[in-house]
């Protein structure tokens, strides 16, 4: 029996038969309906998925119609940026340069900008190096200009920030102090996102993405939420809420939204809080797991973002990135793999963009 | 790069703009950018006629052509075809 290239989560190659794909596609659509509580794809879903990865060109792509496009955490900056957390390039240049670069030689449907390492406590002690790049960008470029911020709840921890760690509470057992250190720090973000966002809507930005939401957990999630409430509503500047991992862990375990628990939330309920807060365009996560074939994780991820778009009214830009939605975690994810993971995400998955 | 549309090479950024100003989902953005713009939705991703469309709209493209516009003033135009706000735009004005 014929053997197929193709590769593992963590981007290692490996040779499968037909069918020995066909069970890893079934494999992981039903750990996305056992463990991601989504409906299973249909049989003619999962036959197509085993035709995207059984063909043998390189490289696969959609019909023309069925393009989508692309909003970005940190993209263009990568030429310059050497940050290996960005897998940037270290081209010797500037972001302003780098994003024109981006958008007349990539093909980058946005430009983008984010203070070095993106943390929004240290972005506000910056803010005005960022305003200087906005507004030399919001000269030269013609794409949306999206100001990338992440909440980062542990840069609020001592000794960086004023407030105990609230890991180490939990882990010395104080529960208590530690769910009312997760609370009292809720303000604070929402303060500094709303504060960088008027900042970045005086120069021009057309959005702000609150990127890796919810990395600290559902109290760092629900300060999102609250910031893009805030800034939707009294600045009108549109907001991005990509998320961090696959479901919302529950760090304090006990704080909502709108009467909604937030820890271990799913992506299609993440959607629907997203939604309430007023945010335009919603970026879940499904984790890969190195562990299985891309196949395993492209099957789950298709499922999870085929619910998250019958829950939502919003875009749907999943993140396809290393490690994340079925790419490899490599730092230099194989385009075989990729592009087989983008189509399964439109052609399955039904999403708006990545 | 396997199944985007390439923002200025085609009508990407305009897609993307109606998404995040307007929280259109894809076939409703590509729609209605089609419509403003003339065409259909098939032609959006078509380099080829989305250069001259994106030329004698006076919206930008990936060439430098001199006199043609860019940046800014590419935006402003766009603002207009859209019916959209662009913030750096009306900042301008």
């Amino acid at each position: 029996m014929s053997k197929i290239h193709t590769r593992m989560g963590d981007g290692r190659r490996v040779e499968m038969t037909r069918e020995e794909i066909k069970a890893e596609i079934e494999d992981g659509n039903n750990n996305a309906a056992t463990k991601g509580k989504v409906p299973s794809l249909t049989d003619d879903e999962l036959d197509h998925l085993v035709d995207i990865f059984t063909t043998p060109e390189r490289f696969v792509s959609v019909n023309p119609e069925d393009l989508v496009v692309m909003s970005t955490d940190v993209a263009p900056d990568t030429i310059f940026m050497n940050y290996s957390e960005y897998g940037g390039v270290g081209v010797p240049t500037d972001t302003v340069t780098a994003q024109m670069i981006a958008e007349r030689v990539c093909g980058s449907d946005c430009v983008q900008n984010a203070f070095r390492g993106g943390n929004l406590k240290g972005t506000s002690v910056s803010i005005m190096q960022v305003r200087q790049d906005i507004e030399a960008l919001a000269m030269n470029t013609i794409a949306p200009i999206i100001y990338t911020t992440m909440p980062n709840m542990g840069a609020y921890f001592k000794p960086d920030g004023p407030f105990d760690n609230c890991g180490d509470l939990m882990a010395a057992g104080k529960i208590k102090e530690g769910q009312e250190t997760y609370e009292a720090i809720v303000p604070s973000i929402v303060k500094d996102a709303m504060y960088i966002s008027e900042m970045v809507t005086s120069i021009g930005a057309d959005c702000i993405n609150l990127d890796t939401a919810a990395a600290a957990g559902d109290a760092e999630f629900q300060a999102v939420l609250e910031a893009t409430e805030k800034i939707t509503k009294e600045l009108g500047l549109p907001v991005l809420i990509n998320m961090s991992n696959h479901f919302v862990m529950g760090m304090h375990g006990e704080v909502e939204y709108n009467g909604k628990r937030l820890a271990g939330m799913m992506p299609h309920d993440q959607a629907k809080v997203v939604e309430e807060s007023g945010a335009s365009v919603y970026g879940p996560v499904v984790n890969t797991n190195t562990k299985k074939s891309v196949a395993w994780n492209v099957a789950k991820a298709a499922a999870v973002m085929k619910e998250c778009g019958k829950q939502s009214n919003l875009p749907i830009h999943p993140n396809l990135g290393m490690g994340v939605c079925g790419a490899p975690m490599a730092e230099i994810p194989p385009i075989d793999a990729v592009s087989r993971a983008a189509k399964a995400l439109v052609e399955v998955g039904r999403v708006d963009g990545f | 790069m396997s199944v985007g549309m390439h923002g200025i090479r085609t009508a990407g950024d305009l897609v993307l703009r109606m998404q995040i100003s307007k929280k259109m989902r894809l076939n409703e953005a590509k729609e209605y950018v089609a419509k403003k713009l003339g065409t259909d939705v098939y032609t959006l991703s078509d380099e080829y006629a989305m250069k001259e469309i994106r030329e004698e709209l006076g919206i930008g493209t990936i060439n430098a052509v001199p006199g043609q516009p860019k940046g800014l003033k590419a935006k402003a135009k766009i603002a207009e075809l859209l019916d959209i706000k662009i913030p750096c735009v009306d900042l301008m004005r």
